[in-house]
């Protein structure tokens, strides 16, 4: 192991690492939008909407990041709509993220029980009122697990985006692994920065999940 | 000359192919008191539920304030703001504050002002005596606690008609008091109109204008309180009481 090597790097890396967790950081956002809304339209069985997004959620759920990417950077600019890889990438982290947050919330929504609903409904709640009182502070706290698996698991999806050329932190030292053949100071630099970036997030994730289990619930 | 709440007629309610409810017919004027019996499973709570939506009806009709009930969600929605019902399994929100599990529906469906509803939320909670209670979680409280809460958070919508099903059912036996004595002076101070299921003959007895008998989804007996539980008039409710051995 050559320190002089990995120090000569850490200003590449760096400039990886910021974009990973740029690329996390709107990719988890936007999936965790797309999921609840998708979620909500499959639990309130919103007539054609529905049916369109659980088309949407199968096909996402069903076909891997890297041909979702592929087909986004390589087959889209043949129909004319061309977009930088980093956008490219985004899209596809979100439409993949999406469909599995909408898995996970649709979970916590359907655990929300049909007692608490007739309850709000004997209240005089509108469906509006429902979602907003009842079914989603519930159902998001019940969410709670399979949002952390899945934030967890697109921070991980992020190390694909080398293959179109993204320079976060897998494609940096993949290029320098090419450039000087030097892969172990590479690859654990590599390691060292995705566990800067989930270790503080899986300790977060772990008390979320402790919290809105002794605090947010229990009858 | 009272004033009619509800009225049913000819309601037939079914469970897929299976009838659970039979050609169901009786009214309910203002400040009446009913007790709704009959053996497990005979659709007590089938029929409760139907009165305020909440079980969708096959045919019949039924009649609020005079007004005839549009089957419809959004009618009964509407309606619903002037039925409460307490349910065996209490129910609160186990996310909000006692307080905030009553403010919610006064403050978010009937858009009523938080303060007024507040100041009426601890009059209503000193009543029960709960008032101690207003900042804790339903976790943190007793089966009877949470129910007494429960029965704050119907009366704090101004209902005109009270539903309860089996609210004692899941008690302690020591808790079950306090709830019946809630329930009798809500009868006997504030002459709430209400319909109460209910396995506890003596406080049936004692807090019944008018029984209803239920047996496989048919109503058998609509007789005064009283003269039900001296002399029934059918054979099944006699024996329906001699069972339950009060
Ligand atoms: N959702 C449902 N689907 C199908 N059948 C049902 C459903 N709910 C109730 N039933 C049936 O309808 C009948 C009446 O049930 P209901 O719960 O109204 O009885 P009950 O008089 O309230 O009984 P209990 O005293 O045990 O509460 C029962 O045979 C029950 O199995
Ligand atoms: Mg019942």
């Amino acid at each position: 192991m050559d320190w002089t090597i990995i120090q000569q790097s850490l200003p590449n890396f760096v400039q990886g690492f910021k974009l990973t967790l740029w690329l996390s950081l709107v990719g988890i956002v936007g999936s965790i939008i797309v999921g609840i809304i998708t979620s909500l339209v499959q639990y309130f069985r919103v007539p054609v909407l529905k049916q369109i997004l659980n088309v949407y959620v199968e096909v996402a759920r069903n076909t891997p990041l890297l041909i979702q990417l592929f087909f986004l950077y390589y087959a889209f600019p043949v129909m004319g709509i061309k977009m930088t890889a980093e956008t490219c990438g985004i899209i596809g982290l979100i439409f993949l993220g999406g469909a599995y947050m909408a898995e996970g919330f649709t979970g916590g929504f359907n655990g929300v029980s049909q007692n608490q609903l007739d309850a709000g409904e004997a209240l005089g709640m509108n469906q509006f009122q429902l979602a907003r009182y009842v079914v989603l502070p519930q159902g998001l706290s019940l969410s709670v697990p399979a949002l952390a698996a899945n934030i967890i698991f697109l921070i991980k999806e992020t190390s694909i985006f080398s293959v179109i050329a993204i320079p976060e932190l897998t494609n940096t030292a993949l290029d320098l692994i090419g450039m000087y053949y030097r892969s172990n100071e590479y690859l654990f630099v590599l390691v060292v920065a995705y566990a800067i970036i989930l270790i503080p997030v899986i300790l977060l994730l772990d008390w979320l999940e402790r919290r809105v289990r002794y605090g947010a619930f229990g009858n | 000359m009272a004033e009619e709440i509800l009225k049913v007629e000819h309601l037939n309610k079914f469970y897929g192919d299976w009838q659970a409810l039979h050609d169901i017919n009786f009214d309910l004027q203002k400040g009446e008191v009913v007790t709704l019996l009959g053996p497990s499973g005979s659709g007590k709570s089938t029929l409760i539920r139907t009165l305020n939506g909440l079980e969708p009806f096959k045919d019949g009709n039924i009649y609020f304030k005079g007004e005839k009930v549009e089957p419809t969600p959004k009618e009964w929605q509407k309606l619903r703001q002037q039925i409460g019902m307490v349910f065996q399994s209490y129910d609160l929100f186990p996310n909000l504050t006692v307080l905030d599990n009553i403010l919610l529906a006064p403050t978010k469906v009937q858009k009523r002002d938080r303060e007024e509803v507040k100041k009426e939320a601890m009059a209503l909670l000193e009543r029960v005596d709960l008032a101690d209670q207003a900042n804790s979680y339903p976790r943190q409280l007793s089966g009877g606690q949470k129910q007494r809460i429960a029965i704050v958070r119907a009366l704090a919508m101004h209902p005109e008609l009270m539903l309860f099903d089996e609210v004692t059912a899941s008690l302690d036996p020591e808790m079950v008091r306090g709830v019946l004595e809630i329930i009798k002076e809500l009868a006997d101070r504030d002459h709430m109109t209400m319909i109460i299921v209910t396995h506890e003959m003596n406080f049936a007895a004692q807090i019944a204008d008018r029984v209803l008998f239920l047996e496989d989804g048919k109503l058998l007996e609509d007789t005064p309180g009283k003269q039900f539980f001296e002399h029934p008039q059918t054979a099944r409710a006699a024996e329906f009481l001699s069972s339950m051995e009060f």
